[in-house]
């Protein structure tokens, strides 16, 4: 019974953009205009929220970006200063960005693997599959505060089971968030823990999948790899192009695990040496701590541009990868 | 599909190939992976809950203690008694959070996603497209703006800069709403159009009570990261009197000398809400998930 009304629910929302459409009434009528009218009344708190939100904060840090701003006097138009500085001077610049990029070339591909892997798993299943999927799904409901303190404690180099575990069998771990070349690593080993919503849209995605096709390949004489590579990624690619968009956009802006990581016991944010240094770390620093508004601003700004960029990257590529086959949703 | 293949294996027609040897070989490699990998995956919680109920001592033995004999369950009374950090008081200021978002989150979403699934108006388009754009903007855009703009209204420290937002429509909520609504029948509005109802009644009398599944799917999601948060609440909340549990906690976690059972206690905390509400909710968060990837 659950599972038919879930899928009841599923296909309302899905279905809702093949429902035939009102016809149009062209014309100013009295009638259309109220409409009108009232449409624009209903969706007024957005676009009221989307413009004191978005576009003007937008607008008004892009001024600031111009500007010298330590919040106490009017900003000081300083022009390029800012990006001068961030490209030539700044050495948190550079490190922050080496960071945030490694983490993102390596902790979002491994989240991928991992969430299609188990979602492929969860979908052979034919036992149990409820207590595999909340097994899997609840890492990623649990706060990114609590999961940063769990994991310092896991990856504690005394005390913890991953050490204990390898000492057991006689070998010795890294210091792991004290070592400046294993804080990182430890940190995209633990964003494959949580990893549960990619997998259910993954899932979502498997289920979508017309089992025809299945059976056609398998009349054909395909073997289960052959069908995995040419049936299932194909057909998935739409939903693999999502999560890697979505996975990208969330790994450039890392900054509650390396923020809390990184100050546990009295510690500085990003260190051991700036090895955990995020982009979003030193904007915060800089923004929050040193109060230079004028060069958060900037560097917001660059980051927003950078995302933009590799989401176009992305989005571009994926003329050649992403398969979209002709019936909608 | 699934009741296809149900029906197919009442019938027999795959109760045959399950005896294959190989089917039988990949029912082992499927069921054994799913058990290696889900002991892995629950392992970090089960070290969370053994840690929290162990005495500080205990938490530095090894070969581990793996259940604590008896359960400290008294670390939960000395993480919520320490008068530096007030978790109950953290655990207040974040449920005030939450009626105040929720509440706002639910009403204004339910207004915009009625207009974009119902009403037709020139520019509607352009403003749905914009609408889905927003769910690609990076955050970290508009941290610094928005700072500055709530500081300059005075609310540094208070709650309004994470209530009031919320009161002004969110974009996945809206979506997800507006697809829903376009499959509520027109006619069960049209008797309440012809009884000269206006619209915010129409919305309230017919759309509403129909919408239950979706509404629910949203609060919990909502509840859900309003709970975890943790940068927003960081950022604006200075004074510990109005921190909420996830910077309390983060704040714990900064000091010297804590002691790791009590962390995790705190970190349990923090933790179970959400996992409560997910054992009770799960068909909710699958849902609301699972809708997620599906382009508009």
């Amino acid at each position: 019974m659950r599972r038919f009304e879930r899928r009841a629910f599923m296909a309302r929302v899905t279905t809702a953009n093949n429902l035939p459409k009102r016809k149009e009434h062209r014309g100013f009528s009295p009638a259309a205009r109220r409409e009108a009218a009232i449409f624009y009344l209903t969706v007024s708190p957005w676009v009221l929220g989307f413009l004191l939100f978005t576009i003007i904060p937008m607008a008004i840090s892009l001024y600031l970006s111009f500007t010298q701003w330590a919040f106490v006097k009017a900003p000081v138009w300083i022009g390029l200063d800012n990006f001068v500085y961030m490209f030539t001077k700044d050495p948190d610049f550079y490190q922050s960005l080496k960071v945030t990029l490694l983490f993102t070339v390596t902790s979002v591909p491994l989240q991928i693997i991992v969430a299609l892997l188990l979602a492929v798993l969860l979908n052979e299943a034919t036992r149990a599959v409820g207590f595999f999927r909340t097994a899997f799904y609840i890492p990623s409901i649990v706060a990114s505060v609590a999961s940063a303190v769990l994991w310092t404690w896991i990856f504690n180099p005394r005390f913890g089971p991953i050490n204990g575990l390898l000492r057991s069998i006689g070998m010795y771990g890294p210091n792991w968030f004290s070592d400046p070349k294993y804080a990182l690593p430890a940190l995209v080993i633990m964003s494959a823990w949580g990893v549960g919503g990619q997998m259910l849209i993954f899932l979502a995605g498997l289920k979508g999948i017309p089992r025809s096709l299945y059976e056609a390949a398998e009349v054909d004489g395909a073997n289960r790899i052959r069908r995995f590579v040419s049936i299932t990624l194909p057909m998935l690619s739409p939903t693999i192009f999502f999560n890697l968009i979505m996975a990208m956009i969330g790994a450039f802006q890392t900054f509650d695990s390396a923020y809390v990581i990184s100050t546990a016991h009295a510690g500085q944010i990003g260190q051991p040496q700036n090895s955990t240094l995020f982009y979003l770390l030193h904007l915060y620093q800089e923004g929050f701590s040193n109060f230079n508004m004028g060069y958060a601003s900037a560097l917001a700004w660059v980051l927003f541009i950078i995302i933009l960029t590799v989401t176009l990257i992305i989005n571009r590529s994926s003329k050649s990868w992403v398969f979209y086959s002709g019936e909608g949703d | 599909m699934a009741a296809i293949t149900n029906q197919a294996r009442a019938a027999g027609t795959i109760r045959i190939r399950d005896y294959k040897p190989g089917e039988v070989v990949r029912k082992i490699i499927v069921n054994g992976l799913l058990i290696f990998l889900s002991i892995l995956f629950l392992f970090p919680l089960f070290w969370m809950i053994t840690t929290a109920l162990k005495t500080n001592p205990q938490t530095l033995q090894w070969p581990p203690l793996w259940l604590p004999n008896p359960p400290m369950w008294s670390n939960f009374k000395d993480a919520f008694s320490n008068p530096n950090l007030p978790f109950g008081t953290f655990i207040g200021n974040t449920l005030l959070i939450e009626a105040g978002v929720l509440s706002g989150r639910l009403i204004s979403c339910t207004l915009v996603a009625y207009g974009f699934a119902r009403l037709r108006a020139p520019g509607k388009n352009f403003l749905f497209a914009l609408l889905l754009a927003t769910l690609m903007l990076p955050r970290a855009a508009i941290l610094i703006p928005e700072y500055i703009l709530f500081n300059k209204l005075g609310w540094v420290n208070t709650f309004l800069p994470l209530i009031v937002p919320s009161w002004f429509g969110e974009a996945y909520a809206i979506f997800l709403m507006r697809q829903f609504f376009m499959t509520i029948p027109r006619e069960l509005e049209e008797a309440a159009v012809i009884d000269g109802a206006t619209t915010l009644r129409i919305i309230w009398t017919v759309i509403v009570p129909l919408s239950t599944p979706v509404l629910a799917v949203i609060a919990i999601l909502t509840f859900k990261d309003t709970w975890n948060d943790f940068l927003t609440p960081l950022l604006y909340l200075n004074d510990k009197n109005h921190y909420t549990v996830a910077v309390g906690l983060a704040y714990f976690n900064g000091q010297n000398n804590v002691q790791t059972n009590l962390l995790m206690a705190a970190s349990l905390t923090l933790m179970m809400p959400i996992v409560i509400l997910f054992i009770f909710a799960q068909k909710a968060f699958v849902e609301g998930i699972s809708l997620t990837g599906l382009k508009g």
